[in-house]
């Protein structure tokens, strides 16, 4: 509960999330920076911030899975910011990437309201497939931070193999991340341009 | 077995918000839904309002990807090769987790139908009575309801089974939080009882195996070890070891169910199920009334009154029999919610007038919506299906979906602000480039490693780390101290690569040393990241004096001198008059004692401490370590050559 919503109704248990574990996904760091930049000495002052980053996931592993993997995450906490932002926003950071056709979808997370899932007609693959995730920030997670209430902060993120694994046509994680990479590969990887 | 002190265990989490898949057979769907679509036609549907088809397939299909081997034609024939769409649903929307909910929220999406007032008919009926003192020990709440007049044909069954399978993985988190019995009302005879006993003293008829009965201890003995109930298997533990077994009653002291393991044979759904009685049993009440109501919001179509449901007096009594609590149940509740119109033209970006946005609440099953305060309030319809709307945002949201996201007008933040890298970042990155320039390739190897080859291997005694619990392999023990054995792992997988001219690889990258004192927005971690450089030589000779180069070369590009005395040493005197360093940064080799723990990894005699003196620090501190790879260390990773390596801090360079 708390700013204004009914909340999930149950008993929180302070151990449970006390419990140390490798992060799932960034975001866990950039809260952290959230609440630093509603702390700050001289108040809360607009801001952009990035992280490209490891996380950690217990998933099935298989060619494209491993459990740990690089998100690439962008979020920014202004006044007064709407989905309209983030759609632009995230049309610009795709457009430096080369992907210019983009759809966005209704999705669900626990900690953004409204939350989308980004898609784009990828120039390499010729079809339409999912390309990041997004939305912003619940009022639960922010205002406790102490973010002042008209402040909104949007954010978006994706992984780093999976657009790179397209780009270089490489059809195995291993062959780009890790000990088993060949060296033939490395020496032969071209400059990376859009 | 090595000790290995934990300062907090790292764990690998599953990820929770695993999207749930609906499996909708396409006919039917569209018999339901009165019209036909394309496969592409369905999917655009589906874009807008927020699933995903995410693949067309047939039950036939998934039996041969399932199966191991190739299946007989006869088998292949018991699958049904009716056309199957696996729907992609969110994971907070309870009521689109069968074909009923989906179908219903796409009719309304669309204007075809007016979303349903359920209702809950007249007084309570039937009770049941709570044996407080008794379930509070493993599971304290019930809620329950009867669906009155209820057809079921085959395909409405398995839909029903199928929900309650749904809703069991889902938001019961695998039957932990919440367990649904469904019951034929007109073989049990009410009123009925919820308690918890003594497992040795309950005799249940289950649904599997029906043919006897069976005492508690004996039916989880049977799940646990019965190769045909193995489905049954993970929720044993929920219970076993418990004092007592929740068991649900009805007035012949008849065991109805063994909540959260089965129903039993006696009270058996079938195709001529008339009325229906429901109990959900659980350990968390807010989400047995969300059960409750999913269930009953998505059958109670099939009741010869549709959408209505008849209640149920739930009791609460102590030992004394007096009742200490009740409550009617289902809630069934509808709320009214309300936010701001402008707050939701705000929040996404439209500016659509208040009587629009009224309209459109119809769409997404929160009409009738009202306007109040002079237009500038919404005032929504909260249904029972719709427990996700928590707060103004929510609402918000499916006014922008019902507005169509793609229709938003998109723009981007207005304020202007400046943006740079981390400083331990950058400094990274020049150097990669610089490094990269010197000839070593740059690697880029996994967090986790197995203790064996982050200390064992390398000559080192065992040091605290951070360790996983649960770990699913050797390969994820422990999160590395030292970027090493990634790098010797590569040189080992890579042997048909050149070595005859020396092989140089490198990574900057993190590890994590275990450390109580960090601390992070007031909570101590246990553990910190922290910045390294690793490079290894491999080829015809060691390559000590290229390893010693490259450790000269990383300190004059990071602006730190070397002390009088090293350079006395150098033959690069005369390029010393150029160098440009900051005040007071100095560093100097000397030779690593070979108590150090790091020390096992070299040769003896062959290796080096790296040690700064900084403004900051006053003293000599040991940033790093270079010298000659220790033969057993190159066997044991497999490595043919000889080989240097060093390992340096990177933040101490800062």
């Amino acid at each position: 509960g708390g700013a204004g919503s009914i909340g999930y109704r149950y008993d929180f248990q302070k151990e449970e999330a006390y419990k140390n574990l490798l992060r799932t996904h960034t975001t866990a760091i950039s809260s952290q920076m959230l609440y630093k930049l509603a702390n700050r000495e001289g108040d809360f002052q607009p801001a952009r911030y990035f992280s490209i980053d490891r996380v950690f996931r217990n998933e099935t592993m298989d060619a494209t899975h491993l459990c740990e993997f690089h998100q690439v995450e962008g979020l920014v906490a202004d006044y007064d910011l709407s989905l309209g932002d983030l759609i632009g926003t995230i049309e610009t950071f795709f457009k430096k990437i080369g992907i210019t056709q983009l759809r966005f979808k209704p999705a669900f997370n626990p900690y953004t309201e409204p939350s989308m899932e980004v898609f784009g007609y990828h120039p390499i693959l010729k079809k339409w497939t999912e390309i990041g995730n997004s939305g912003m920030f619940r009022p639960e997670m922010l205002r406790p931070m102490g973010l002042p209430e008209n402040v909104r902060v949007i954010a978006w993120g994706l992984s780093l193999e999976r657009p790179t694994m397209i780009k270089y046509k490489i059809d195995n994680i291993r062959d780009l991340f890790g000990h088993k990479v060949e060296m033939a590969r490395t020496k032969t990887a071209p400059v990376c341009r859009f | 077995i090595i000790k290995v002190e934990r300062f907090g265990c790292g764990e690998l989490v599953e990820v929770l918000n695993k999207m749930p898949t609906v499996g909708v057979e396409k006919d039917l769907l569209f018999t339901h839904l009165g019209k036909t679509y394309t496969d592409h036609e369905f999917d655009e549907l589906c874009f807008e309002f927020g699933i995903e088809l995410d693949d067309v397939t047939s039950e036939r299909e998934d039996a041969i990807k399932a199966s191991a081997g190739a299946l007989s034609k006869k088998q292949l024939e018991s699958f049904s090769d009716a056309i199957v769409y696996k729907i992609d649903v969110p994971a907070n929307r309870y009521d689109l987790l069968c074909v009923e909910g989906l179908v219903r929220s796409l009719k309304i999406f669309l204007g075809d139908m007016d979303a349903p007032v359920y209702k809950v008919v007249g007084e309570p009926k039937e009770t049941m009575t709570v044996q407080k003192s008794n379930t509070d020990k493993i599971r304290p709440f019930v809620v329950c309801a009867v669906l009155r007049d209820i057809s079921f044909t085959q395909e409405r069954y398995d839909s029903f089974i199928e929900l309650q399978d749904q809703l069991h993985r889902n938001l019961c988190r695998q039957r932990t939080l919440v367990a649904i019995g469904t019951h034929d009302y007109d073989t049990v005879k009410g009123p009925f009882a919820y308690d918890a006993r003594d497992p040795t003293k309950i005799e249940f008829v289950p649904l599997t195996p029906d043919d006897k009965s069976f005492n508690g201890i004996d039916l989880m003995t049977h799940y646990e070890t019965e190769p045909t109930c193995k489905h049954l298997k993970p929720y044993v533990p929920i219970i076993k070891d418990s004092l007592v077994y929740p068991v649900i009653l009805d007035s012949e002291e008849t065991v109805l169910s063994l909540p959260p393991i089965i129903n039993g044979s006696k009270s058996k759904i079938t195709l001529d199920t008339k009325n229906v009685f429901i109990e959900c049993t659980a350990t968390d009440l807010t989400k047995a009334h969300i059960v409750l109501d999913t269930v009953v919001a998505m059958f109670s179509e099939y009741c010869s009154e549709p959408y209505s449901v008849e209640p149920v007096q739930v009791n609460y009594v102590d030992e004394g029999g007096k009742v200490v609590n009740s409550m009617v149940t289902p809630l069934m509740a509808t709320r009214r919610e309300r936010a701001p119109v402008a707050f939701c033209n705000s929040l996404i970006g439209i500016s659509i007038s208040p009587e629009e946005m009224k309209t459109l609440c119809n769409k997404v099953q929160l009409g009738p919506a009202e306007l109040m305060e002079n237009d500038t309030i919404l005032e929504v319809t909260v249904p029972p299906t719709r427990s996700d709307i928590l707060h103004p945002v929510d609402i918000a949201e499916d006014v922008g979906i019902a507005f169509g996201y793609n229709n938003i007008k998109k723009k981007v933040p207005r304020t202007c602000t400046v943006g740079a890298e981390q400083p331990l970042n950058h400094l990274g990155d020049l150097l990669r480039e610089e490094i990269g320039r010197a000839g070593y390739i740059e690697v880029l190897t996994h967090g986790l490693c197995s203790i064996r080859d982050n200390f064992t291997a390398l000559r080192r005694p065992v040091t605290p780390a951070v360790s996983l619990s649960n770990p699913a392999n050797i390969e994820y023990q422990i999160v590395r101290t030292t970027l090493l054995p990634g790098l010797l792992k590569t040189l080992q997988h890579n042997k048909s690569a050149s070595f005859t001219s020396g092989f140089k690889i490198f990574e900057i990258s993190d590890i994590i040393l275990a450390d109580d004192k960090h601390v992070v927005t007031e909570t101590i971690v246990g553990a910190k990241n922290r910045r390294k450089i690793c490079a290894v030589y491999s080829g015809p000779t060691s390559g000590f004096e290229i390893i010693h180069g490259l450790v000269d070369r990383i300190m004059t590009l990071c602006e730190v001198a070397p002390e009088q005395a090293y350079v006395a040493n150098s033959a690069k005197g005369p390029e010393e008059k150029y160098r440009v360093s900051r005040e007071g940064w100095v560093y100097t080799i000397s030779e690593l004692p070979p108590e150090d723990t790091l020390a096992g990894t070299y040769f003896p005699g062959r290796a080096a401490a790296v040690l700064l003196t900084s403004p900051d620090g006053g003293e000599k501190i040991q940033i790093g370590t270079f010298g000659i790879i220790h033969p057993e260390v190159l066997k044991n990773f497999d490595i043919l050559y000889p080989s240097s390596c060093v390992e340096i801090d990177l933040e101490s360079l800062l």
